[in-house]
């Protein structure tokens, strides 16, 4: 109690001064005063002393002859989906990277096109996030003239036709496009800007999936319990996060099922590694346990 | 890294394709059909740039489709293999479509044939070709042991061997194939048995 009083009247008197230079500039009483301490408080600053050098890899061209800037926001990044007996699981990370900084923590890459469709980002922000939105709509669309669901081949194919038709214009992007068909199933393919696509069972994008794809093809079972198959794929973007530096944030799971998907959790991947640290008894990583 | 190779025998043709999909150092995909039928007596095996093979196979089976539509009768199998060589030919100038393809087909009054066909717009008509890394292994073999009207059985015996000498000696081992036939019953998937099944999908 003592404690909290004394920082209340440490705060009492700090502000007490601030109002004192606010009115008085010592320098030139004519001019407004200018406080440095509380300019910065009113606007967050970036850690590092000089943001913009900071920021210039992000924003630089790729090379000198090259006028675009390389702004390519979320390069790293990492998703999986994978198919197993009672469904689709779709798990993803959430930071978005510029170069070496970290431009968000809480990024949703995981899109929801549809109640029935999800996809997932990789690449380029921007254009994940408006071709899939755009997908979203001609979903809807196709819904309102057919009176059915658009099945997932066909969406995928709708993504597919857009990025072909763009290929080599420099758009940026990898996706997985999951859902459940009415009388087919789960489907599960992967569409990229280069114009492939490509129908299969297990999938991982982004800088981080060898990683992924590590943990994933070791644990993976086609027959298994929705929590397992769930922890699965948290497990395997947990591994992804903790050795690819441009994945981390949080890590969201999905389960795509016969009546559309459900978003399962999301955990800050630094509360999963404590987690997973206790569960496994240690208190450093796997390389340096005695 | 794509395979792609094809015989033509007593009445049939083979074509066989890798299955594997890649992308910078992942294999993606384990199980891919690069073989597309075209129609009940065609096959086309595109092999190259993934985008680029599969709309581009799919542009050809869908024109010939409307072809049979508006005529009443199917294109041969040298008269599709022209077709695919023309808009091979005219994209190369164009937008350039990575596709290598073997084209196989059954026509009544000539027989089985195949067509060698490459991205720049090259064709030829021979009795074997093969595309890819696994050309390089695949032709030699082939120099030495295919024989004209060769029976089913054999071409398939050949074709396997093919297979086997390729992930002996190419340096991206571990390689599964589709192999295909067409004759005059149509086109069928050869069952390879075991070795495809060793793959994980």
């Amino acid at each position: 109690m003592a404690l909290a009083l004394s920082n209340a009247f440490t705060a009492m008197s700090r502000e007490a001064r601030r109002h004192e230079r606010r009115t008085k500039n010592p320098a030139n009483p004519e001019l407004p005063a200018y406080d440095e301490e509380e300019m910065l408080m009113k606007f967050a600053m970036p850690g590092p002393n000089a943001p913009d050098d900071f920021l210039s890899g992000a924003f630089a061209p790729k090379n000198a002859n090259d006028s675009d800037p390389a702004l390519k926001f979320l390069h790293g990044t990492t998703t999986l989906g994978f198919v197993f007996s009672q469904g689709i699981i779709i798990a993803v990370d959430s930071r978005a990277s510029m170069g070496s900084y970290i431009g968000s923590q809480t990024v949703k890459k995981c899109i929801e096109i549809t109640p029935y469709l999800l996809g997932t980002m990789a690449g380029g922000a921007a254009d994940c996030m408006f071709w899939e939105r755009h997908l979203g709509r001609l979903c809807r669309l196709y819904e309102l003239r057919n009176k059915e669901r658009i099945t997932t081949a066909a969406a995928s194919k709708l993504l597919h036709n857009i990025m072909y038709s763009y290929k080599g214009y420099g758009l940026s992007m990898g996706t997985m496009i999951a859902g459940w068909d009415k009388d087919i199933g789960p489907n599960l393919y992967y569409c990229d800007s280069e114009g492939t696509r490509v129908k299969g069972q297990k999938f991982s994008v982004g800088s981080g999936s060898p990683y992924a794809y590590g943990v994933l093809d070791e644990g993976y079972k086609f027959d298994m319990s929705i929590d397992d198959a769930c922890e699965l794929g948290r497990r395997a973007i947990y591994h992804a996060t903790f050795r690819d530096a441009m994945s981390g944030g949080r890590v969201s799971v999905y389960h795509v099922h016969e009546n559309g998907w459900t978003k399962i959790s999301m955990d800050d991947v630094q509360l999963l590694h404590e987690k997973y640290m206790k569960e496994a008894g240690r208190t450093t990583p796997a390389w340096n346990h005695m | 890294m794509d395979h792609l190779l094809g015989l033509v025998g007593d009445g049939y043709a083979l074509v066989a394709a890798d299955r594997n999909v890649n992308h910078s150092i992942i294999a993606v995909k384990h199980d891919e059909d690069k073989i597309l039928k075209l129609d009940n007596s065609k096959l086309l095996g595109c092999v190259g740039e993934l985008g680029d093979t599969k709309n581009f196979s799919e542009y050809v089976q869908k024109n010939m489709a409307l072809y049979a539509l508006r005529n009443g009768c199917h294109l041969s199998t040298h008269a599709a293999a022209h077709f695919v060589r023309g808009e091979i030919a005219h994209a190369i100038r164009h937008s350039p479509k990575m596709c290598n393809m073997i084209l196989v087909g059954f026509d009544g009054d000539s027989g089985p044939s195949l067509y060698h066909i490459d991205y720049l717009g090259g064709m030829h008509r021979m009795n074997y070709g093969a595309h890819g890394y696994g050309g390089f292994f695949a032709s030699s073999l082939m120099d030495r042991l295919w024989r004209p009207n060769m029976p089913l059985e054999e071409g398939i015996q050949l074709m396997k061997k093919a297979f086997a000498e390729i992930n002996q000696r190419f340096l991206v081992g571990g390689a599964t194939f589709t192999l295909k036939v067409v004759d005059k019953d149509g086109t069928r998937i050869i069952d390879l048995g075991e070795q495809n099944n060793s793959m994980q999908t």
